[in-house]
C-alpha cells in the first residue's frame, strides 16, 4: 500500500500529470453536472450520437493536418448538437433515427478516412486511441490544456447561472413555456454546452466511453438522493472521485485511462443501487 | 370585465384546422369549463391561449393581462414521475423566468410558502415530489400554477388518473379558489357531468360548438344527446 503511495507521490512530481488532474477533475465535474439534465430528460442517446460524430470530425482534423485540431472538432460537434435538436423538434425525420443517422455515420466516415489518408503505419492503433481514449490526458498540448480548463469554467459558469431554467424546463417544459420561458433557447444552449462537454471528455476517455462519464454519476445519485440540488452535487462529486481514481489507478496498473475510469464508474453505480436496495427495505 | 375575449377562433397544426369558429369569453371570476372528446382540440385550445400555438384565424383579446399572466396546470408527463425534486423546488420553479441569478429572492420563497400555505400542503414543502399520491402531486402543481398568476387558472384535465376522493378534493379546492379568492378558472375536463355541477359556463368543442352558461347547457339538446351516449 505505502509503495503504491509512493508511486503517486513520485508521479505527482511531474508537472503534466497536475495539470492532466486537473483537467480530469474539470472535465469529470461537467459531464457530471449536465449528466443529470440529461438522463431525466431522456437525452443520454444524443451525448452517445454526438460521441461519434466528434470521432469523424477528430479523423477529419488528422487527414488535413490541422494544427489546433480542438477547435475544429469543437465546430463541428456544435454544429451537430444543432442539429439533432432542431430534427428532434421537427418530426420528418424521428429524433431517435436521425441521431442514429449522424452517429454511424460519421463512426465510418472517421474510419474511411483514418484508412484512406493514413497518418502513421499503425492505423488500427490510431483508431483504438481515439475511441477509447489513450494517454491523450498526459500529452494534451499546453494550447489544448487552456483551452479545456477555460471551456470547463464556461461550462460550469453557464451551468450556474442557468441552474433554475435548466430545472424548470427539465421538469416541465409545458409549463416552463406557459410562463414565457424560451425553451427553445434554453434547449439550444444545452446542446451547445453538451457538444463542448463531449468534446473536452474525448481526450478523457475516448469518444465511445464518453456517455459513461455523463451517464453514471447521475444514475448513482438518482438512487440516493431526493431533491434536484442534492442529486446533481452528489454525481458532481461522485464523478470527480472516479475520475481521480481512475487516473490513479490506470498508472499504477498501466491500464487504458478511460476504461479504468468507466470501471470505477461501474462499480460505484452496483454500490450505489445496493445502498438504495437496503435503504427501501429497511 | 371581460378577462379574456374569443372572437371566431380557428385553431390547429400547421395550416389545419382541428377546431372552426371557437368564440367565447371570460369574466372576472368566472368558471369555464372546455369539454369534447378526445381529439376535439381542447390541447390545442390551450396551446393557442397560452401562446405557444399561432391561431389559425381570429382573435384572442386578454384585456389587462399577458398570456404569461395564466397560472397553467399541464398534465402531468411521464418524466415527473421518476423525477428526482424536492416540492419546494418545484413551487419555486414558477420564477424560473424571472431572475438571472441562480439564487431564489427572499420575497419569491415567501410566495412560494404562501401558496403551499392556501392549499393546506406546507408540511409536504421537504418532501420528494415522485414519492407523493397523484392527489398531493396536483396540489404542488396548482400552487406552482397559482405562484405564476393571481388572477387566471388554466387546468388541463386536473383530476385526470385521481381516485374518487382526491377528485372530490380536487373539486372542492377549485371551487375555493374560485369563489373565496375569486380567480377564474378555465378547466378542460371530459367528464361532463361534475363540469354541469361545478361550473359557470361552459365550452363544448365537437362538430358543432357550443358556448353559453351552464343552465342553457344543462337544457340543450346537444346535453340530452351527450347524455344518450
Amino acid at each position: 500500500m505505502l509503495q503504491i503511495f509512493d508511486q503517486i507521490i513520485l508521479y505527482l512530481q511531474y508537472p503534466f500529470v497536475i495539470y492532466a488532474i486537473v483537467v480530469a477533475v474539470l472535465i469529470s465535474l461537467c459531464s457530471a453536472l449536465l449528466g443529470v439534465t440529461l438522463v431525466l430528460k431522456q437525452f443520454s442517446f444524443i451525448g452517445d450520437g454526438l460521441s461519434h460524430v466528434a470521432f469523424g470530425a477528430m479523423a477529419l482534423a488528422a487527414v488535413f493536418s490541422l494544427t489546433n485540431s480542438m477547435i475544429f472538432i469543437l465546430a463541428c460537434t456544435i454544429l451537430c448538437a444543432v442539429l439533432i435538436l432542431q430534427s428532434s423538434q421537427n418530426s420528418s425525420i424521428r429524433g431517435d433515427a436521425a441521431i442514429a443517422m449522424l452517429s454511424v455515420g460519421s463512426l465510418a466516415l472517421g474510419y474511411f478516412l483514418m484508412n484512406i489518408f493514413a497518418t502513421g503505419p499503425n492505423i488500427a492503433g490510431d483508431v483504438c486511441a481515439t475511441l477509447f481514449g489513450s494517454s491523450a490526458i498526459l500529452t494534451l498540448s499546453k494550447f489544448d490544456m487552456y483551452l479545456s480548463i477555460a471551456l470547463s469554467i464556461l461550462v460550469i459558469f453557464c451551468y450556474i447561472c442557468l441552474y433554475h431554467k435548466i430545472f424548470a424546463i427539465t421538469f416541465d417544459e409545458n409549463f416552463a413555456k406557459a410562463t414565457g420561458l424560451s425553451v427553445k433557447f434554453y434547449n439550444l444552449a444545452l446542446a451547445i454546452i453538451v457538444a463542448i462537454i463531449i468534446v473536452l471528455a474525448m481526450n478523457l476517455v475516448g469518444s465511445l466511453l464518453i456517455s459513461a462519464l455523463v451517464i453514471f454519476p447521475a444514475l448513482c445519485a438518482m438512487r440516493i438522493c431526493n431533491s434536484f440540488l442534492n442529486v446533481t452535487i452528489v454525481s458532481c462529486i461522485l464523478s470527480i472521485i472516479c475520475s481521480l481514481i481512475g487516473i490513479f489507478a490506470s498508472i499504477i496498473y498501466s491500464t487504458p485511462v478511460g476504461a479504468t475510469i468507466v470501471m470505477v464508474d461501474i462499480v460505484a453505480f452496483i454500490i450505489f443501487y445496493i445502498i438504495s436496495y437496503v435503504k427501501v427495505r429497511i | 370585465m371581460n378577462l379574456i375575449n374569443v372572437q371566431n377562433l380557428d385553431i390547429g397544426y400547421e395550416g389545419q384546422i382541428i377546431a372552426h369558429n371557437i368564440n367565447f369569453k371570460l369574466e372576472e371570476q368566472d368558471y369555464l369549463c372546455i369539454v369534447g372528446e378526445n381529439g376535439s382540440g381542447k390541447s390545442t385550445l390551450v396551446k393557442t391561449l397560452l401562446h405557444l400555438l399561432k391561431p389559425i384565424s381570429g382573435t384572442i383579446e386578454l384585456n389587462g393581462i399577458k398570456g404569461s399572466d395564466i397560472g397553467y396546470l399541464p398534465q402531468q408527463s411521464t418524466i415527473q414521475k421518476n423525477f428526482p425534486a424536492k416540492v419546494f423546488e418545484v413551487v419555486l420553479s414558477a420564477f424560473a423566468n424571472q431572475s438571472l441569478w441562480p439564487f431564489y429572492s427572499k420575497e419569491q420563497k415567501l410566495k412560494a410558502l404562501n401558496a403551499l400555505e392556501k392549499l393546506d400542503i406546507t408540511h409536504l414543502k421537504d418532501k420528494s415530489f415522485k414519492s407523493l399520491s397523484g392527489g398531493q402531486q396536483q396540489r404542488v402543481l396548482l400552487s406552482r400554477a397559482l405562484l405564476a398568476s393571481r388572477s387566471i387558472l388554466l387546468l388541463d384535465e386536473p383530476v385526470n388518473g385521481l381516485d374518487a376522493k382526491a377528485t372530490h378534493n380536487m373539486y372542492k379546492l377549485i371551487e375555493k379558489l374560485n369563489k373565496e379568492d375569486g380567480i377564474s378558472i378555465m378547466m378542460i375536463s371530459h367528464d361532463l357531468d361534475s363540469a354541469v355541477k361545478q361550473a359557470k359556463h361552459i365550452l363544448y368543442l365537437g362538430k358543432k360548438v357550443f358556448y353559453g352558461n351552464v343552465d342553457e347547457f344543462a337544457n340543450s339538446k346537444l346535453y340530452q344527446y351527450l347524455q344518450g351516449m
